[in-house]
Order: structure tokens, then C-alpha cells, then sequence
């Protein structure tokens, strides 16, 4: 009886993403089909704007006619996205070192908590720093043309990305055995030497799913985005540039558009491709993940 | 909120649901009716409602006014469902959304005009421009210009702040001052006016619209048209000469009963609408 629970349970949450999917790709079907009054020409090809001027790609869903190019959109996560690796990774996989490698026992105890809580913070309140805090800030500092551009947005989000990447990192670091340690200094490593020649190389798929999943989260999050990035759908690779991404975009259309039309077709299928990226990732770190394991276990 | 109902409503291939949730949205107006006063939408309109609704309270405690912005888009979207009474709007309805009530509710809505407004153009304090013409306006709200030095300003990158789409304003400012044509990519959109006045007042090179009563830390410009130089003052738009006047309205899904006729009665009375003038817009009457 209680097996038969559990796994009813089981299969109901796999139903429940099965579904999800089916009904987010039910609603971009004229997109996928491309019988609507958009397509995949229209949505990555370039498009006349403005008679006289080259074609381009411009996102302006409303208008007498719509321009609805993902290539702003696109560009404007993947902007976001990198700032936040870029600061998050190195941050969080030096602490995760640290905590796991040098700290104390009374500092590990300590840190390991503390940092996790920085995963707690509701992504609005952090949001809501970056818009009255870190956009003055970065503005002086960098001397950025305007307060709110990715590379606050990026920042912003690299402090919700942190404690994530931090955790399963600092995970991985300790689950490798002692006695790879052992030997290590054994053979004469400093400690500093086994804790980056030794330890981190054996938590290696540990560390990279720590990425992974971090990545994952910074494509999907929303509301620090919509916050502090100007969301203007700007195609440039300037990172002090407001920038739009797609999850924003969802999320401050998604409560306008007419219900059915080529605009809200747009979003799903907008929905259905951060799908399809976190999907990708993830399969792509599980490939990765399954080979270092097997390397690794080939010459242990 | 709104995109929920969407979507309950469109996971047909759930067919038991649906004759339920159609019920449900017949019997939201009578719950509505009996719980409080349901208003939603523009963020033009938000704080001048508020005021309302709580001076209409010190006549009548009985009464609850519940009043929340989002957007004119978003406020005539909760009508079309059903999950508000009353819709605030800076811009009148469009045919497909006439099309929806229709479709929905069988009338093709109520619409009544509370007051006056005149979008404003803001620019930071330290901005020594005090003036622009509609076609500088323009000009710049495509792209054209990009630096303050061109209207005669300092030599600056312009700082483009605009609405998001759902909003009332932002669809005014598309049709009347840049006459249909796209606003420059650059332009950043914030999520309602005191978004965009708060943004301005932060940035030196800024420059924002909004709504009237909103111009608070920063300097609203007046805007050449022809010989004249007009401010954005109530004075000017109740007179027609502000060139970028508009009606506010209220939605309704049919014609007021109970505790909207009361409501709406208030605001349109004398005392109501000596608060329009209070909170920085213009009586309609």
C-alpha cells in the first residue's frame, strides 16, 4: 500500500511536468507550425523596422505592426547570465574551498550556514537592492551611462547564484574520501597543493553540476532581472547597456497580451525555448558528469 | 493573476473543469457585489483612486474600495475575466478587448470619463532645459537624438525611461507624440510611473513621462507648441491647450449598480472632483 503511494506520487510529479510541457507547447503551436502571423523568419531573421533604415532585430510587441525579434531577448540573457557566472563561480567555488579545505571546524560550522542563508533572500528584496543600491553604486564606480544596465542586473543576481553553486560545491569537496588527502600530504603536498591538485579535480563532476545548476537558475530568474536591468530590448554586446531578457519579458507582458493572439503565442514559445536551454544544459552536464566519473574510476 | 484564469480556461483538454469554471466567472460579478468594491488598473490613476476611495469612506464606512494598479492593460484584462468591477484606464478601449467583453459578458462595456490628465515629460532637477517641442520630444523617443546636446542641453547621452506595454501611457505617448512609430530600443521600461518619475529623479540625464500628479523631485517640462510655451498644469489641459491632454476613464462591464453607482456618484461629485484638482489632475467638468 505505502510502495504503491509513493510511487503514484512519483508518477504524478513526472505527469505534472509531461503536462506543463504539453500545454506551454500547445500554446505556441502556431509559432512551431508557423501558420500564425509570426514565425521563425520573423522571430530570427532581421525585419524591416522603419522605411529607409537597414533591417534589424527590435522587440516592440505592440504596435500597428509588431516586431517580435527573439535575438534582443536572447541576447540580453545570455549578457545577464555570463555576468553572474562570471563573478558568482569564482566567489562561490573559492569559499567552498575555503570552508571545506582550511577553515576550522568552528568557522565551517559557522560559514556553511551564513552563506546558505544568502539563498533565502527573496529574489524581489534582492532586486529591489540593485534598483535603489547597487545601480548609484555601479554608476559612480564604472561611471556607467545609465544606473540600471546587465551588468547590475548580472551582479544583482550573482548574489542569488552564489550560496546555490557555493552549496553543492562545498558538498561535492567534502564527499571526496579522506584518504586521498592522506596520501596527497603523504607524498609531500602542501595543503594547498592537495586542496587544488587533489581534491577539487576528484569533486570535479560535483563541481561542475554546482555550475550547472547555478546557470540554470540564472536564466530562469525573473524578478531581479525585471528589476534592475531597464529591461530595454537593446541588440548590443555592451554590458553597460540596459538589457531585456526572456523571463522578464514573460513576466511584464504575460498580464497584457489578448488572449490566443500572435503575441501570447510568442511568450509560450519564448517559455518553451528556456525550457529547451535549461533541458540542453542539463543533459549536457549530465554527459559531462558521467564521463568524469568514468575517468576518474578507470584510473583509481 | 490574469494570465491564471487564461490558462485555467485554456487547459480544455480538462473538459470536466470547464462548465465549472464558467460558472464560477458568471457568479464573480454577484460575489464581487457582495464583498468589496473591486478597482484595478492604470498606474496613472492609482494614487487619485486611493484618495477617493478614502474620502469616500469618511461618508460612507460601510463602504470597501479595494485599489490596485498594474497598468491599464492589466486592469481592463481583470475586467474582460471578470476578477475586477471596475477598470481604471488612461486610454480608451481597444476593438479587441470591445470584442472580449462582448464575447464574455454580452455588453460591450461602460466607459465614463472621471478626469483630465496631460502627460508630462520629466527630466532631472539639475537638467537646465525647461522646455522641448513635441518634435524634439519625438525625436528623441526614436532614437533620433541621442545626446542632450542636440536640443540644446548639455553635451550627455540621453537616458531613455518608457512604461511597459501594458501601460495606458506608454500606448498614448506611441500614438499621439510619435505618431504610431516604434520608441527606441534603448528606452528603458519600468513597471509604472512612480517607477519612472523615481528613476529620473535619480539620473542626471534622464528624461521620463508619466501623468501630472506624479511630476515630485523632478522637473516637468513644458512643451512648445508653435509661439507658445504651454506648462503641464491642471489649467492647461481642462482648457484643451496642452496638446498631449487625455481623458482618465473608469470601466465598467454594464451600466453601475449598488455599491459602484454609489462609488462612482462620489467621484464625479462635487467633492470628488475638487480632489482631482487636489492630486494634480483636472476636473472633467
Amino acid at each position: 500500500m505505502i510502495a504503491l503511494t509513493i510511487q503514484a506520487v512519483g508518477l504524478s510529479g513526472i505527469a505534472a511536468v509531461l503536462l506543463i510541457v504539453i500545454f506551454v507547447g500547445r500554446e505556441a503551436l502556431p509559432i512551431l507550425r508557423g501558420d500564425g502571423e509570426a514565425g521563425f523568419d520573423t522571430l530570427f531573421l532581421p525585419q524591416p523596422l522603419r522605411p529607409g533604415k537597414p533591417p534589424g532585430f527590435m522587440w516592440q510587441p505592440v504596435g500597428e505592426v509588431p516586431k517580435l525579434s527573439m535575438i534582443p531577448l536572447l541576447l540580453g540573457t545570455l549578457k545577464v547570465t555570463l555576468v553572474a557566472m562570471v563573478v558568482a563561480v569564482p566567489v562561490a567555488l573559492a569559499a567552498a574551498l575555503f570552508t571545506s579545505e582550511f577553515a576550522p571546524r568552528r568557522l565551517r560550522e559557522l560559514l556553511k550556514p551564513v552563506i546558505e542563508l544568502l539563498a533565502s533572500i527573496p529574489s524581489v528584496v534582492l532586486g529591489f537592492f540593485a534598483l535603489m543600491t547597487l545601480a548609484g553604486w555601479a554608476q559612480s564606480t564604472f561611471g556607467l551611462p545609465s544606473r540600471l544596465s546587465a551588468l547590475v542586473a548580472g551582479l544583482a543576481m550573482a548574489i542569488a547564484i552564489v550560496p546555490v553553486v557555493f552549496t553543492v560545491a562545498e558538498d561535492a569537496l567534502t564527499a571526496v574520501p579522506r584518504s586521498y588527502r592522506e596520501a596527497s600530504l603523504a607524498l609531500g603536498a602542501t595543503p594547498w597543493e592537495t586542496a587544488w591538485r587533489v581534491v577539487l579535480p576528484a569533486a570535479a563532476p560535483g563541481v561542475f553540476a554546482a555550475c550547472v545548476l547555478g546557470f540554470g537558475r540564472a536564466i530562469g530568474e525573473t524578478m531581479i532581472v525585471l528589476m534592475a536591468s531597464g529591461n530595454a530590448a537593446i541588440v548590443s554586446l555592451s554590458l553597460s547597456d540596459s538589457t531585456r531578457t526572456m523571463s522578464a519579458t514573460i513576466a511584464a507582458e504575460m498580464g497584457e497580451v489578448v488572449f490566443g493572439g500572435t503575441h501570447w503565442s510568442v511568450l509560450f514559445f519564448i517559455g518553451l525555448q528556456l525550457f529547451a536551454l535549461t533541458l540542453a544544459l542539463n543533459w549536457v552536464a549530465g554527459a559531462f558528469v558521467r564521463r568524469t566519473l568514468r575517468r576518474l574510476g578507470g584510473t583509481a | 493573476m490574469a494570465s491564471n484564469l487564461h490558462m485555467k480556461r485554456a487547459t480544455g483538454s480538462r473538459m470536466k473543469r470547464l462548465p465549472l469554471v464558467l460558472a464560477l466567472s458568471f457568479l464573480a460579478p454577484l460575489a464581487a457585489a457582495a464583498g468589496p468594491l473591486t478597482v484595478k488598473g492604470s498606474d496613472t490613476m492609482v494614487v487619485l483612486t486611493q484618495r477617493w476611495a478614502e474620502e469616500y469612506r469618511k461618508t460612507h464606512p460601510e463602504a470597501k474600495v479595494q485599489v490596485t494598479g498594474g497598468g491599464s492593460g492589466t486592469g481592463l484584462s481583470a475586467l474582460i475575466n471578470g476578477t475586477t468591477e471596475i477598470a481604471l484606464s488612461s486610454r480608451p478601449l481597444k476593438e479587441a478587448e470591445r470584442e472580449q467583453l462582448r464575447a464574455r459578458h454580452g455588453s460591450t462595456g461602460y466607459q465614463l470619463a472621471v478626469a483630465k490628465d496631460g502627460v508630462t515629460f520629466y527630466v532631472n532637477e539639475k537638467n537646465p532645459l525647461s522646455a522641448l517641442t513635441l518634435d524634439q520630444l519625438k525625436r528623441i523617443y526614436v532614437g533620433e537624438v541621442t545626446n542632450w546636446k542636440e536640443v540644446g542641453g548639455p553635451d550627455a547621452p540621453i537616458v531613455l525611461y518608457s512604461r511597459e506595454n501594458s501601460s495606458g501611457t506608454y500606448v498614448f505617448v506611441k500614438d499621439q507624440l510619435l505618431g504610431g512609430e516604434d520608441f527606441a530600443a534603448a528606452a528603458q521600461t519600468l513597471p509604472g510611473t512612480a517607477a519612472v518619475v523615481n528613476a529620473v529623479a535619480k539620473e542626471r540625464h534622464g528624461i521620463g513621462y508619466g501623468g501630472l500628479g506624479y511630476a515630485r523631485g523632478v522637473k516637468a517640462l513644458e512643451l512648445g507648441v508653435g509661439a507658445d510655451v504651454l506648462a503641464p498644469t491642471a489649467e492647461n489641459v481642462k482648457s484643451g491647450k496642452y496638446p498631449l491632454s487625455r481623458d482618465l476613464f473608469f470601466y465598467l462591464r454594464s451600466e453601475p449598480r449598488g455599491s459602484a453607482q454609489g462609488f462612482i456618484d462620489f467621484c464625479l461629485s462635487e467633492a470628488g472632483q475638487r480632489l482631482v484638482s487636489q492630486v494634480g489632475y483636472s476636473p472633467v467638468k
